[in-house]
């Protein structure tokens, strides 16, 4: 029979355990996700260091990638279909041409000044194959942006009159969209967040909300290694 | 051993605790105080926060004596078991003392506050759109944009233009406009002693001057969501030919979207109805 003291200290120990797991599960819970992409790295290695990403953005996830199906969202190509994925996996000092299949409309910007891109080779992106160094900002739908590298893309919106919109995804490429392409380079190792600055998923009067706050949506991570 | 004989050791450590910790508080600790002395707020700042530990440290020293006394004067003895000590009684005298002095050190830390509040000009702090301490001679505007998540700079001066990143001009005052474009901020750059709540509709301002040229970290510092804690960057202080030839490099950088900015304006509403989605 254990003495009043000894099952308090085992009251103690427990209730320590369970909290250090419910931490566990809590950090995992937020911080987790769908398993990251890693963007093959053999690719590099064969063409003198650079790969390709692509990727496509979607005004509605649908049922079929997320349990928030309204939510907007980028997906990433892996192995020919697509995949709600948003932490990534780079090589260092390489090279990046990324496509980004765009079939979200126009919601504009804030902050008119994140409509001219930046931290690119070249200095400018394509838009359905025209070179452009900035867009009119009412007509960003999303940007693609990884602050610490410097590197920031606005993504023109589909039109509001455009024939054969996307509702869902993954979407088409029969469906309206607009075709961005451009390329960075990743320099040294480490972990870099990425996000979308448009207020596509505003959620409240001021911030962001929703899927501009959540990994694995308009927010996500880009590990160089 | 009678109360008044506990109370005058107590009194003589707490004299011979000062008078030994006080020196180091003035010449070891206090010049090596945040956030350094890189521009004349900082300096100030270093100045403030060393006054504070002077006026502090011989009602610290007092406390931790009076307690580490009672810890070793007032055990009970090995072996004794567990009782009542003398019923606590008021002592009007050791009160009023107490009162006059702690009194005292709190009115002189507001008056000497307050005047090194004037003395630097806001010492870096933020002082809401209509500063009343403000530097005397010409100044550089210099405005700093909050939104989810990251930081960008105005410089009006300059014909508006907008950059990523901040440069100042050594020794020249420095203006900081802070506002945001959706929630709240707060524009923290450290080693330059500012920090400055940056409110959306709200123009926030503080005073800088920095007196030597290198760089000094930037962080928002108040919770703004998924990515508060990436949200820094690096700044920079550099000499006034060379922020001349940085500036006018960025103004060629970004003529493309120079076109698209609004006018220059102190502050700048978030309009969720026309392009929240």
């Amino acid at each position: 029979m254990l003495s009043l003291r000894a099952l308090k200290a085992l009251a103690t120990v427990l209730g320590v355990v369970v909290i250090g797991v419910l931490v566990g599960v809590y950090v995992t819970f937020l911080t987790g996700g769908p398993t990251p992409y890693r963007v093959p790295a053999a690719a590099a290695a064969a063409n003198g260091r650079s790969v390709n990403l692509t990727l496509q953005t979607v005004a509605a996830v649908g049922p079929k990638l997320a349990p928030n199906q309204s939510w907007v969202s980028y997906l990433v190509r892996e192995n020919g279909t697509w995949s709600r994925s948003t932490v990534w996996t780079l090589p260092a000092n390489t090279l990046v041409h990324v496509t980004v299949y765009q079939y979200d409309g126009k919601s504009g910007l804030r902050n008119p000044f994140l409509a001219q891109a930046r931290g690119l080779v070249g200095g400018s992106f394509t838009l359905d194959g025209k070179s452009m160094r900035a867009i009119n900002p009412d007509d960003a739908s999303h940007t693609f942006a990884i602050p610490q590298l410097g590197v920031i893309v606005p993504l023109q919106g589909v039109d509001d009159n455009a024939k054969n919109q996307c509702d869902v995804a993954p979407c088409a490429m029969a469906a309206a969209h607009t075709t961005i392409t451009f390329t960075f380079r990743t320099g040294k190792k480490g972990h870099y967040r990425w996000q979308c600055f448009v207020p596509c998923a505003a959620g409240f009067l001021y911030g962001f909300g929703g899927p501009m706050q959540t990994i694995g949506y308009m927010d996500g991570f880009v590990n160089v290694v | 051993m009678t109360g008044r004989a506990h109370a005058r050791r107590i009194a003589a450590l707490s004299i011979v605790g000062t008078a030994i910790v006080l020196p180091l508080v003035i010449f070891v600790l206090g010049p090596n105080m945040p956030p350094g002395k890189r521009t004349t707020g900082a300096s100030s700042q270093v100045t403030d926060n060393t006054v504070l530990l002077v006026v502090m440290t011989p009602f610290t020293v007092f406390i931790l004596v009076y307690l580490a006394y009672a810890i070793a004067a007032f055990r009970a003895p090995a072996g004794e078991g567990l009782r009542d000590g003398p019923p606590i009684r008021g002592h009007v005298a050791s009160q009023i003392a107490w009162l006059a002095l702690t009194s005292a050190a709190v009115l002189f830390l507001a008056i000497f506050g307050t005047a090194e509040l004037f003395a630097s000009n806001g010492s870096g702090g933020g002082e809401g759109p209509k500063p009343i301490a403000k530097p005397g001679g010409s100044v550089l505007p210099v405005q700093v944009i909050g939104q989810q998540w990251e930081f960008t700079f105005r410089y009006p001066t300059y014909g508006g233009v907008e950059t990523a990143e901040l440069v100042l001009p050594v020794n020249r005052q420095i203006e900081f406009h802070v506002t945001s474009l959706d929630v709240i901020h707060s524009f923290w750059a450290y080693e330059l002693g500012v920090k400055a709540d940056a409110n959306p509709g709200v123009d926030n301002v503080a005073y800088v001057k920095a007196k030597t040229t290198g760089d000094f970290q930037i962080r928002c510092a108040e919770l703004c969501g998924l990515w508060h804690g990436y949200m820094f960057d690096t700044g920079h202080v550099v000499a006034e030919a060379q922020f001349t030839s940085w500036i006018a490099a960025q103004r060629k950088r970004f003529t493309a979207v120079q076109k698209y900015l609004p006018p220059y304006s102190l502050t700048y509403l978030p309009d969720p109805q026309a392009r929240a989605g």
